[in-house]
């Protein structure tokens, strides 16, 4: 038995009850018709309310499990969501073209979800082990390869966009000590991935050139004995990703992806086909204004002119009804909240405890980053739900678990 | 740093979205635009277009419901084509082709696919509908003539064009507005404001209910009903004796100006004008060059008035005080005005002929020395005849009447500016122009300017705008139709009336004689010529005839106008006492007048110039 319950954070909670309740009453909004009762299980959001109270019970549950249990457990839950994914290609429900999905009665669940959950556990256990040193090749692949079997797993389903999420486990790695060539390389990637895209790939080898040709000369003057070999190698190295990166996006992305990136990039303005769910969105968002048209008023959100408004598109109907205020109090709130579970988690001595939190924050901070970043149309479509507030019940109880375990560990700072 | 970039990230994201949300949000009002294009249908409501009634509250036009079939393409499921067509009586091609057009267009959206079936096909096409899958049957609203005449006043409506769309914001692509006669004059008050409900579309454009439970609609403003002057009876016995004759007939109240009857001969049914053929029916009456049924010759034939002048001027030289009634002029058969001119004229040789005589025996004579001294009394001629235009103005002659319908001639009465651009100046004088005297020469009316100065005489002296306005739905109407004097002094009437009063009972018009009902008339043949292949040759007469009755307290003042009818007591004059007649007893006694009037035709007559041989005249 957990014997700090009276230390929980009660902030973080009551946000997360916010979110939720707020989530209910978007997801309402979505799918508002006469007989919409939070009491009727057949539609949205008595779905989601009924996976409200499930998560809410589990919630109590896990923070009246003893916190040692977690640490012990996570190889445990890790093997046993592996299990589960493995299943899915048995067992598993196709549903628009992916097998993410057990289905129980009228119920689905995604195991996906949970995965998240398990594998945040299991880094947090691995990387929390003292003979575990990031910096060291041998220890990297043990993470490594924790982190990428799930990912494989939830690609071959296929479920790109939440296989991507666990991409939040880098911030983790970097967090607890991987070498900043990575952040570099990291950064480095995206940039040249986005520039590959965006500028004609001659224009890019020779500015490379220069500014490394350059480069090397300015170091010569400082320092003779600088050598040319490393210069040529990066040249080479970042024209050849450049050239990849360009050949992988003409050759062998289709074009529903090339579709996604050319319009977030601005290459192409198509308001009917793939572009139609951004723009819709866009305006969605726009007409809000400054206060929204209210609570039910939605024009684009009651013409469903937004495809899946109330999964992960449930931001533009935040926008469109609850304005510029409501819109910003949201994202005030992730912030606040992400922000809140790192510096909580820096605070306690417990590696485990501390790595969990970086993870939760880190996933939490991916998702709020793609699903808003996608429905403002500054990121391409990824479809991935925002925490606490998109509709799914998986997603609401697998990031119930998420939260309530760390709120667990946090109510434990003072035990070790 | 390594702690701290996560939240760093975090912070940048932050900012990143609240400042796109700003973006989005406040600085770019486009997108609340584009919300309402895109979510929300704004239709207009249409309140019933008002009704037109006569002067006796008898229904003349109303509305009528017609039936378009409408199609969803996405719904259709392959239908018996050949038993549809047999309902409908659309071709089998015609349908092909406008199935193929309405999927072109939208597959979620309705089309029309058979426009304007009949009622009795609707009902048939009702009971059938079960067979065709995605269609459906719209209501619309048509005009409804309840009678076949009036064609010329009620006028028609149309659907808008691009010109008036461009004239009038109110008016959108589709919508209907009145294009001729009172439907034009009483557009505003016929169609009332319309409405708008916004309703809320899906994605696809398809309606999913109101917007806002209604709370931003617009209610339409309901249309008025307008009662007209015309008596419904006396215009569909006008228009009856018109039939196969030429002419316009105008029949004006003198007490208040209100017009009892505009006929415009010959004229067309106006229920051509409605429905299914309603453009093959305009085409074919926009191409009769030749009896012009669209062309209102009440209002818009421009004819020399003839004998019936004479009364002007008889009222002009006795304000001018050039004559007395006690005035004579000597008559030979008519008069030399000049060396060498001579005028003729049926009077007997020998007679010696007063104001009164003058004006029952139509004695041209009489009027040629009259009106000489008219423009005599001035020291030049310039000033006489200007004075003459003045006084013929006055009655409303030489410009427009400022009646309530929209088409209309100005008429044309001469001045000394006039001869003087002809002449050289001072190159004319009263004999040159003597034709004037006689109604012929320059001078031009239109009917409804002769019946206008008929009703000021019979009124002694003022007249009151013509109009068919009498009433608007609910208000008594203010009199928006002015009472304008004549420059004539009501004491120089009566002489005049009473020649009018002889003309009918022992001049040039007995046979317009009523029994128990004093009429008095003025007779008129106006010679009037065209031009055949470039040569100008002349026709046969024009029949006129003007008058009022009764002579006191005058209920109906009148203007017949018989294209080529020959004399005026042949045409002209029976008709309008027969019209008088029937205004004043509410029915026609002498029926073999009537009969003579209405299977009379001039068609023969009309055939003539066109015929290519030659032909004689006045026969």
């Amino acid at each position: 038995m957990n014997k700090n319950l009276y230390r929980l954070d009660w902030v973080t909670i009551s946000l997360y009850i916010s979110l939720v309740v707020f989530g209910l009453i978007n997801i309402y909004s979505t799918n508002f018709n006469e007989n919409s009762t939070l009491f009727n299980f057949k539609i949205p959001v008595g779905k989601q309310f009924l996976f409200f109270i499930i998560s809410i019970v589990s919630a109590f549950l896990i923070l009246l499990t003893k916190a040692k249990n977690f640490e012990r457990f996570a190889s445990v839950f890790y093997l046993f969501t592996l299990l589960l994914l493995l299943g899915l290609f048995v067992f598993g429900n196709n549903i628009s073209g992916a097998t993410s999905w057990y289905s129980f009665g009228g119920v689905g669940l995604q195991p996906s979800e949970f995965a998240k959950v398990a594998t945040t556990l299991a880094v947090a256990k691995l990387l929390s082990e003292i003979q575990i040193d990031v910096k060291n090749i041998k220890s990297m692949l043990q993470v490594g390869l924790v982190i990428i079997l799930p990912i494989i797993l939830i690609l071959l389903q296929p479920d790109p966009g939440t296989a991507l999420v666990f991409a939040a486990f880098f911030f983790v790695l970097f967090r607890e000590g991987l070498n900043s060539f990575f952040l570099l390389l990291f950064f480095g990637l995206i940039f040249f991935f986005i520039l590959a895209l965006v500028a004609p790939i001659p224009f890019i080898f020779t500015s490379i050139f220069t500014l490394l040709i350059s480069l090397y000369f300015f170091s010569r003057k400082l320092n003779k004995k600088t050598a040319l070999v490393p210069y040529l190698a990066l040249i080479f190295i970042s024209c050849g990703y450049v050239y990849s990166v360009d050949y992988i996006f003409n050759n062998v992305f289709e074009q529903r992806h090339r579709d996604r990136f050319n319009i977030i990039l601005g290459k192409e303005v198509d308001t009917q086909g793939i572009g139609y769910n951004i723009n819709q969105s866009k305006i969605a968002i726009g007409s809000g204004g400054w206060e929204g048209k209210g609570f039910l008023q939605g024009t684009q959100t009651k013409g469903n002119f937004v495809p899946e408004q109330h999964t992960d598109y449930i931001f533009s109907t935040i926008g469109e009804e609850w304005g510029f205020y409501g819109s910003s109090a949201v994202i005030l709130v992730f912030c606040f909240l992400i922000i809140r579970i790192i510096y909580r988690a820096e605070n306690l001595k417990n590696n485990f405890a501390r790595i969990y939190g970086h993870g939760l924050a880190a996933i939490l901070f991916l998702h709020f980053f793609i699903n808003i970043g996608m429905s403002l149309g500054l990121v391409p479509t990824i479809g991935i739900p925002l925490p606490f507030i998109s509709y799914g019940g998986s997603s609401l109880l697998g990031f119930s678990c998420l939260l309530f375990i760390f709120l667990n560990l946090d109510s434990n700072r003072l035990n070790d | 740093m390594r702690k701290s970039l996560l939240i760093g990230l975090t912070l940048i994201m932050g900012v990143v979205f609240i400042v796109r949300l700003f973006q989005l949000q406040v600085l770019n009002t486009s997108y609340q635009k584009l919300s309402e294009n895109n979510a929300i249908l704004s239709i207009s409501d249409y309140p019933e277009r008002g009704f037109i009634y006569d002067r006796n509250g008898i229904l003349l036009v109303a509305n009528q419901a017609a039936y378009d079939v409408m199609i969803i393409p996405e719904n259709v499921i392959p239908f018996d084509t050949i038993s549809f067509c047999k309902l409908t009586g659309i071709a089998k091609e015609k349908l092909i082709l406008n199935l193929k057009k309405a999927r072109r267009f939208s597959k979620r959206l309705p089309s029309v696919i058979v426009n304007q079936i009949s009622k009795k096909t609707y009902a048939k096409l009702q009971e059938q509908m079960w067979k065709y899958e995605g269609f459906f049957i719209q209501k619309k609203s048509l005009r409804d003539y309840r009678i076949d005449f009036g064609a010329n006043v009620l006028g028609y409506v149309s659907e808008v064009n691009t010109n008036d769309l461009k004239n009038d914001e109110y008016y959108q692509l589709g919508e209907i507005i009145g294009r001729q006669g009172i439907e034009k004059s009483y557009e505003k008050e016929l169609r009332g404001e319309k409405g708008k409900r916004f309703l809320q579309k899906d994605r696809f454009n398809r309606i999913i209910g109101e917007y806002k439970e209604k709370s931003f609609d617009i209610i339409p403003g309901a249309a008025n009903n307008i009662y007209l002057t015309l008596d419904a009876t006396l215009q569909e016995f006008g228009e009856s004796l018109m039939q196969n004759k030429r002419g316009g007939i105008v029949a004006i109240e003198p007490s208040t100006g209100e017009i009892l009857a505009l006929v415009s001969a010959p004229s067309y049914n106006p229920n051509l004008l409605v429905g299914r053929n309603r453009s093959s029916n305009y085409r074919k009456l926009v191409n009769d060059t030749l009896s012009k049924p669209l062309f209102d010759r009440g209002l818009q034939a421009l004819y020399p008035p003839g004998s019936p002048f004479k009364t002007l001027n008889a009222l002009i030289a006795l304000q001018e005080g050039v004559i007395t009634p006690e005035t004579k002029f000597k008559c030979n058969k008519g008069h030399y005005y000049a060396r060498g001119a001579f005028m003729e004229c049926h009077c007997r040789r020998g007679s010696n002929n007063d104001l009164l005589k003058g004006i029952y025996q139509s004695c041209n004579t009489y009027f040629a020395n009259t009106y000489k001294k008219i423009i005599e009394k001035y020291d030049t001629p310039d000033k006489g005849v200007n004075q003459w235009n003045e006084h013929l103005k006055s009655f409303g002659l030489g410009n427009y009447l400022g009646y309530d319908l929209s088409v209309g001639k100005r008429g044309f009465i001469p001045n000394a500016a006039y001869y003087n651009s002809w002449y050289k100046e001072g190159g004319w004088k009263a004999p040159t122009i003597i034709s004037n005297a006689i109604g012929q020469g320059e001078v031009l009316t239109t009917p409804i300017q002769l019946a206008n100065f008929t009703a000021a005489i019979a009124n002694r002296g003022y007249y009151y705008t013509p109009h068919f306005l009498k009433s608007i739905t609910g208000d008594t109407l203010q009199q928006n139709f002015a009472r304008k004097n004549t420059s004539i002094n009501p004491e120089h009437f009566e002489i005049v009336v009473k020649g009018m009063h002889k003309v009918v009972e022992k001049g040039t018009a007995r046979i317009a004689r009523i029994k128990d009902i004093e009429v008095c008339g003025k007779t008129g043949t106006a010679e009037n010529y065209t031009k055949i292949d470039g040569i100008k040759t002349q026709l046969t007469d024009h029949s006129i005839f003007i008058a009022f009755a009764p002579k006191d307290n005058p209920k109906i003042a009148i203007a017949v106008f018989i294209e080529n009818g020959y004399w005026g007591g042949r045409w002209a004059a029976p008709i309008a006492s027969l019209m008088i007649e029937k205004y004043i007893n509410k029915e026609v006694k002498r029926s073999w007048l009537e009969k003579k009037m209405l299977e009379g035709s001039l068609v023969s007559e009309y055939e003539k110039p066109n015929s290519g041989k030659p032909f004689k005249i006045n026969e």
